[in-house]
């Protein structure tokens, strides 16, 4: 196989990939969609801005400044290509579009660091002005200095909820309400695997406790009823754990549901998949260190596992370990085993969180059949529930050319695994049984106007 | 049930179809289809319900389908989208007009009229299309339709006229005794005096083992769709040229996405089953969809992909009883063009084996003319 090695993604599993292979002596392209390096948790406000490392990343501001300077040590150092989106992908090549025209690059090896995206699950009102995802709510914070609103409410599950209330707290705005769907038992009982990192669970309980000081509302074990507001989101109305309904007034609502591991290329690359229980989702298989099952291609960060940040950077670090040796590299077996010995303890404390923070794959069996599930071909949930009933599809792809679901401009990653939820649920199946989406180019829509490099 | 009088082996439009076909004249059915019906070329194509343009003596065969696809919701109850919007051929060379011309004259005793246009009346009439457009072959009741829809509802109507169709059931092997085919699957054997091959790409490797091997590759002809945008263009836009990566197509469905394919085709796979996209070749589609309808350049495409079909060395199908084996039926190897024909492959197929007469010539698709050839046909 001819070319160099390329690691797709510049967040912190992509530059500590990047890093290594360049500590190596080689010169790895690294590509990346947005305009700076970063990624999501690290992500780097608009040139020109200059709000310090401590107000954009808090507890974790030493990180952001310690990977930032590996990126621009790395910068000279690798075939730096920003602004670039990896639109397909076709045998030991990659198609990427930068500023309207299109490039094949040829690859001897592939690390896949692709990151996350919130995971949404719809519920009536959903698609209203002012309701953005919790890391879109988060982005607007940290890359633009802006907020979604000044009365938010957060809805969902996971640390982000918690997190994103807590940031949005400190920027000043009144925020409404936290409302967690997964009842409070359920982090306690998931504190045996959390406890593998008691640093974040420290740090997680100080965010809840703050909020509380501010006289935050927090709810948990709630079930989300609907959004409501004529032309944008004006309330929330809840089902708290004892059953009494509640509304809640607010002009915006932050809705996320933990992460979902952004998979299209490695399905692109044809990587096998597996349903992992845990997750709740069909996830590219890898060996410890990231290998995928295709020769050549290796997966690392929150896109083969979600672990978090931390994880990531040594993630990427080990996918590159692993590349370098099948490329005929010799990598000292101790680095390897330190790496995947460090690793350890985030798998597990990612399998704490799954517990504590589970996915509520029920809300998908109540949602109302007028409910929009795929916001962008607008296809309710009553329609999607007919194409595995009345016309007897069997998993999502048939349900998908039945009803539409997820043949949109986001190409089902953003309704994605709700639909297989509510498509389960409609024929009473367990929700592996479904299956998962196919992927396809491009991976995010491809202007007409784009031009063939030669 | 495991015996009937006609087991159909393949589950695309043209097995489903005939499946319907076959119960209205009372003949008992059983389909097996080894994943789900139309989950092959048949739901995967671009859905061109377009005559013009096809061999000329199949043109009785895509006449007969279209008349049915006008009725869809009498047959099956539904309409699978099917939209008589017209059919546009569009030429930029004095080639390509030349064979517009040729055509249009040579289709009219098969009873299909072609309007040609030229000039300031094309660009009144299609103010869409290209400046550069030279001329147009115009048919008015050609149109397109929904490949998603139109198989499964006819397996569905099959069903409920009695026929038994079985999915994620795949034909192992096919034996011969002296009266019945016993066809073996995971579920058991079925047996009929009848079969009929609809097998699509596959099929070529069961007539091979009835010992009529024929010519047949399988390729995936390449599609895409674009965001919608608001529906403007009514008749399904095609390129007339010999150069394949020139003769590109569109149509635009109403709810506003602009479907596409033509060009290269990517290799197929009888054995992984898939056809993979090669998305080089969606980026040579890209400047001359945009010569044909400039508009397209402002828009993104959100998808592509692409389906596994069979093509016969001589661009024509398969179809007809088999010249070996007494009580075989073939239907199979639709080379690209098969969608329009399919309700009409399902209702002459019927005739044929219910009746013994086709009801329309289809001489020239008999599996026969590859015997004829000397040696190894492929
Ligand atoms: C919105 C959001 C907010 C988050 N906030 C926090 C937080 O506050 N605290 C916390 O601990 N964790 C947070 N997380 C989780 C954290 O981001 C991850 O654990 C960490 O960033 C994972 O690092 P990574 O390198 O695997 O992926 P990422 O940091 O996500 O980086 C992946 C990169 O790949 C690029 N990419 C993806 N596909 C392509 C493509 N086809 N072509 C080109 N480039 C591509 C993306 O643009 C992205 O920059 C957040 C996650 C999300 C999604
Ligand atoms: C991408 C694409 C675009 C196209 N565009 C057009 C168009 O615009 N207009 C047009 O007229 N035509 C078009 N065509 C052609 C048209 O789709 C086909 O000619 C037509 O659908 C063929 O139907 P079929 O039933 O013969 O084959 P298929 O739909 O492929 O059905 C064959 C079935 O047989 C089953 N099968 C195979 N082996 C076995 C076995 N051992 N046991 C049980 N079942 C088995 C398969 O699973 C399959 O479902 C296109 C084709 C493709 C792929």
């Amino acid at each position: 196989m001819a070319g160099p090695v390329i690691v797709v993604g510049a967040g912190p599993a992509g530059i500590r990939a990047a890093e290594r292979l360049v500590e190596a002596g080689l010169r790895p392209v690294l590509i990346e969609e947005s305009a700076r390096d970063g990624g999501q948790i690290y992500r780097r406000q608009p040139e020109g801005f200059t709000r310090p490392h401590e107000a954009l990343y808090g507890s974790e501001a030493a990180k952001a400044r310690a990977l930032h300077a590996a990126a621009e040590a790395l910068r000279p150092r690798v075939d730096w290509r920003p602004e670039t989106l990896v639109w397909a992908a076709r045998d030991n090549a990659l198609l990427v579009n930068a500023a309207g025209r299109s490039e094949s690059l040829p690859y001897a090896a592939l690390i896949l660091a692709t990151g996350a995206t919130d995971r949404v699950m719809p519920l009536p009102g959903w698609t209203l002005p002012g309701v953005t995802t919790l890391g879109g709510a988060q982005i607007a914070l940290k890359a633009q200095a802006c907020t979604i609103g000044a009365r938010p409410v957060f809805l969902g599950t996971g640390p982000l909820l918690y997190l994103v209330a807590w940031q949005y707290l400190k920027a000043g705005a009144a925020v409404q309400a936290v409302l967690d769907t997964s009842p409070f038992m359920k982090r306690v009982e998931a504190l045996p695997w959390m406890l593998a990192r008691p640093g974040l669970v420290v740090r997680g309980w100080t965010y809840t406790r703050d909020l509380q000081k501010a006289g935050v509302r927090i709810a948990t074990g709630i079930m989300p009823v609907a959004i409501e507001g004529d032309d944008r989101a004006a309330a929330v109305r809840w089902r708290d754990a004892t059953g009494q309904d509640h509304r809640t007034e607010c002009d915006a609502v932050g809705i996320g549901y933990g992460l979902r591991s952004e998979t299209q290329l490695a399905d692109l690359a044809r990587c096998a998949f597996a349903f992992d229980a845990g997750a709740r989702q069909w996830l590219p298989v890898a060996d410890e260190d990231g290998r995928a099952g295709v020769p050549g291609v290796y997966l690392a960060g929150d896109g083969a596992q979600v672990r978090g940040a931390d994880a990531a950077e040594l993630a990427g670090r080990l996918a590159a370990c692993a590349a370098l040796r099948d490329l005929g590299t010799a990598v000292d077996e101790i680095e390897m085993v330190t790496l995947r010995r460090r690793l350890a303890p985030m798998t597990r404390f990612r399998r704490g969180l799954e517990r504590a923070f589970p996915w509520p794959a029920n809300l998908a069996a109540a949602l109302p059949d007028e409910a929009l599930v795929c916001r962008c071909e607008a296809i309710t949930a009553g329609t999607l529930r007919r194409a595995g009933g009345e016309y007897g599809a069997p998993e999502v792809n048939r349900a998908k050319a039945f009803s539409r679901t997820g043949m949109g401009r986001c190409q089902g990653r953003m309704c994605g695994l709700a639909a297989a939820e509510v498509l389960a649920a409609a024929r009473g199946e367990p929700i592996e049984a479904v299956g998962r989406l196919r992927g396809a180019a491009p991976v995010k829509p491809l202007p007409v106007a784009t031009e063939a490099a030669p | 049930m495991t015996r009937a009088d006609v087991i159909i082996v393949g589950g695309g439009l043209m097995g489903a179809a005939t499946a319907l076909f076959l119960r209205q004249r009372g003949v008992s059915v059983i389909l097996l289809e080894r994943d789900l019906v139309g989950s092959h070329a048949s739901g995967t194509n671009f859905g061109n319900v377009r005559r013009q343009g096809r061999f000329l003596p199949q043109l009785p065969l895509a006449n007969r389908s279209r008349e049915i696809w006008g009725r869809l919701p009498e047959v099956i109850g539904e309409d699978a989208e099917f939209l008589p919007s017209g059919h546009l051929r569009v030429a930029f060379s004095d080639a390509a007009i030349g064979k517009l011309e040729a055509y249009a004259r040579d289709a009219r005793p098969y009873g299909l009229e072609l309007e040609l246009i030229t000039g300031n009346a094309l660009r009144a009439r299609f103010p869409f299309l290209s400046p550069e457009a030279r001329m147009a072959s115009y048919s008015p009741l050609d149109g397109h339709a929904n490949p998603r829809l139109a198989a499964p509802a006819f397996a569905r109507a099959a069903r409920r006229a009695g026929a038994e169709v079985q999915e994620r059931t795949e034909v192992l092997s096919i034996a011969k005794s002296a009266e019945d085919f016993l066809v073996e699957t995971p579920a058991g054997t079925f047996r009929a005096p009848i079969l009929q091959v609809s097998s699509g790409a596959w099929g070529g490797r069961m007539a091979e083992a009835f010992g009529e091997p024929v010519p047949i590759t399988p390729r995936g002809p390449q599609m895409g769709v674009t965001e919608p945008v608001p529906y403007r263009i009514a008749p399904v836009l095609g390129v007339a040229s010999d150069v394949t990566e020139e003769g590109v197509y569109l149509r635009q469905v109403e709810r506003g996405n602009i479907v596409f394919g033509g060009g290269l085709r990517s290799e197929a796979s009888l054995d992984t089953k898939r056809a993979r996209l090669d998305p080089v070749n969606t980026l040579r589609q890209l400047p001359y969809l945009a010569r044909l309808l400039p508009a397209v350049r402002a828009l993104s495409v959100i998808r592509t992909w692409s389906g596994v079909e069979g093509y016969m060395r001589d661009d024509i199908p398969v179809m007809g009883p088999s010249a070996k084996v007494p009580g075989l039926f073939y239907a199979f190897g639709f080379c690209g063009h098969g969608f329009q024909l399919g309700p009409g492959v399902g209702a002459t197929m019927a005739e044929l084996i219910a009746t013994g007469s086709p009801g329309v010539p289809i001489d020239p698709f008999l599996i026969s003319r590859f015997a004829a050839s000397e040696g190894d046909p492929r």
